[in-house]
């Protein structure tokens, strides 16, 4: 095999050697992933070693991609919604929600408080699924098994939900541009509640096992520091961006789909090291639970689909059945797709990872002219480079789960 | 609607090439590239535009001229309002754009990915590889020109391609949700699932089955 590459300090380590051959020292290259336990999903970092320290670090992306934007401009808007539920694949009801609301903005359609309420719920459900499978992943990647045998116990309590509102466990493919698949089923609010109210001494006891584990402290504690300015800098947005101190949140700062009625904090972390952002992944999930409970405390009456929106969120089904101008119009939304004005709208939603934002280009019709997807995990992974020189080896799988990422929102 | 006018105004009169963009939601304005930097370090200095959302760049198709526009989005993370700048490419051959990431370290990837997908290249840029396609990919895939099943193109590692004689090849369109119209083809060559040949509209059913 040859080699291609060529090392960096190759007339140093020539001169070391002439001088004192015995104590020559050379840099490794070591090929982190694709298919490493803590690269979570396809990321390989091409690293350059002295001895255990990490002297570069070249993220290699790509691996994952599927040309998302490239498809959703071959398709039309509805028809795009599960291509969203692969984007964050850990969050896919917050992925159909951000879209859904990135989409009615372009038709500068407002959906009924019910269908708002619905997709909050959802959401923050979504982060707390994600946020369970973080902690989980996070714990074993620094090696703390039980953590992840609490966490997917009750995520799937949560899938159980999931597929109870939209049929699905994985890709729920709930929202339509407009509204959503369906409304929620009969007593699905309750069993909610119900899960809410059981997992809030759960999650206690989950944190308990890493928040004073003297281990997970020492893995995290002063590991990876992010200071603000970096944070802002390189893009990062969610608990990475709030773990060093940046108090800034989508749900607070630009209120969407009525986020503005709850009441709940931003947790901000003080040194913007891995246990901070571990710290606020935590804290988020309490205060989920306190939104969801708010939403279904006042949960809206109603319709749960934009209804005077008759050329873009198809028409129920009995009225396809029974009436010729339903029928057209359903024919026509489901061929043409929802019928758009022509324009540019940039929407982002605070989802589990960070702000995932879609830029559309309308041309007018039924299909986007250009989707941009902004993944987080895409400018959270950026800072990689610069956080990870200088560290250990085993620091870098400590940092690569604390920045939580996940590769199908990163490549797309 | 229309850009509201602090933000644009602001700009106008330092930038006075500077007019405001349609936009349905946040302001929009339109820069000539030799300003497009001057623009956003003005924002991001004078108006709290502290943090870069995006970069990224449209193809208006291979008729259009200009057929590149170049945008990026900011934010400002104390005032919470977005601006969106575009800048149309001089050239519609060969796209160029000043870089950014002197200005903010995350426009880096970003545009590294536009320059991969678009093909703008992006001028002054530290580290102006490829991101998402391999190195050495010949095409831009999310150019107006390039087609949705992809192009036959050699594997990304050139051994194996010699050893193996196979390529990236196109991938299989029929049966997906995007076809708008099957053409010639018969329901057999769209249906991959169908794929006895024994039995279909082209032969007709064996005598003795």
């Amino acid at each position: 095999m040859p080699t291609d590459y060529a090392f960096p300090d190759s007339a140093a380590k020539a001169a070391a050697a002439t001088e004192a051959p015995e104590f020559q020292t050379e840099k490794m290259s070591l090929a982190m992933g694709p298919s490493h336990p803590s690269t979570h999903g396809v990321l390989r970092l091409s690293l350059e070693l002295d001895g255990e320290i990490v002297t570069k670090c070249d993220p290699v992306l790509g691996y994952l991609h599927r040309g998302d934007e490239k498809i959703a401009e071959n398709m039309t808007y509805n028809q795009f919604v599960p291509y969203t539920d692969r984007l964050d694949y850990l969050a896919p009801l917050a992925n159909n929600a951000a879209y859904a609301i990135a989409v009615e903005k372009l038709a500068n359609l407002t959906v009924p408080p019910r269908c708002q309420a619905i997709r909050v719920i959802t959401s923050e459900m979504a982060r707390i699924s994600a946020h369970l499978l973080g902690l989980g992943a996070y714990g074993i990647d620094v090696g703390a098994w039980s953590v992840f045998l609490y966490s997917f116990t009750e995520r799937e309590k949560l899938y159980k939900l999931f597929e109870d509102l939209t049929g699905a466990r994985f890709t729920t493919s709930y929202s339509r541009i407009g509204g959503l698949a369906r409304d929620v089923p009969e007593g699905w609010n309750a069993n909610v509640d119900a899960f809410c109210d059981q997992f809030l001494p759960i999650l206690e006891e989950i944190l308990k096992l890493l928040t004073r584990n003297k281990i997970f402290m020492d893995r995290t504690i002063g590991v990876g520091v992010i200071s603000k300015e970096d944070a802002i800098g390189y893009g990062l947005t969610g608990p990475n961006l709030r773990g060093s101190g940046v108090d800034f949140d989508l749900r607070k700062a630009k209120p969407y789909s009525g986020y503005e009625q709850y009441e709940f904090d931003i947790p901000v972390g003080s040194k913007g090291d891995c246990y901070d952002r571990y710290l606020c992944r935590g804290e988020e999930m309490r205060q989920s639970v306190r939104i969801i409970k708010q939403a279904i405390k006042n949960f809206p009456g109603g319709d749960w689909y934009a209804k005077d929106a008759v050329r873009i969120f198809a028409p129920r089904k009995e009225k396809v059945l029974t009436s010729m101008e339903e029928l057209i119009n359903n024919f026509m939304i489901v061929t043409e797709g929802p019928q758009m004005p022509a324009g540019e709208v940039y929407f982002e939603a605070e989802n589990p990872k960070g702000a995932l934002g879609f830029f559309i280009v309308s041309k007018g019709g039924g299909v986007p002219y250009r989707l941009k997807i902004r993944g987080p995990s895409f400018c959270n992974l950026s800072i990689l480079p610069k956080v990870c020189q200088g560290n250990l080896v085993s620091d870098v799988v400590s940092i690569l789960g604390s920045l939580d990422f996940v590769m199908g929102e990163c490549d797309r | 609607m229309t850009a509201p006018a602090d933000v644009f105004t602001a700009v106008q009169s330092q930038f006075p090439a500077a007019s405001a963009r349609p936009t349905l939601d946040h302001p929009a304005i339109n820069v000539p590239m030799a300003d497009a930097v001057a623009v956003l370090t003005n924002l991001r200095d004078t108006q709290a535009f502290d943090f870069l959302v995006d970069v990224t760049a449209v193809d208006w198709g291979v008729e259009a001229t200009p057929r590149f526009s170049v945008v990026w989005h900011l934010l400002s993370t104390t005032k919470h309002n977005y601006v969106r700048v575009v800048a149309a490419c001089v050239s519609d051959t060969e796209p160029v754009a000043p870089t950014i990431s002197h200005l903010w370290a995350g426009a880096n990837w970003h545009e590294r990915e536009t320059f991969d997908l678009l093909g703008v290249r992006f001028e002054g840029h530290p580290d102006l590889r490829r991101i998402l396609m391999w190195d050495g990919y010949p095409h831009h895939p999310l150019r107006k020109d390039f087609p949705l099943a992809g192009i036959d193109t050699p594997l990304p590692d050139l051994e194996v391609g010699e050893l193996t004689k196979a390529t990236a090849a196109p991938a299989p369109m029929m049966g997906g949700p995007f076809v708008a119209s099957v053409g010639e083809m018969n329901m057999t060559d769209a249906e991959p699932s169908a794929k006895d040949e024994s039995w279909n509209e082209r032969s007709n059913k064996p005598a003795a089955l």
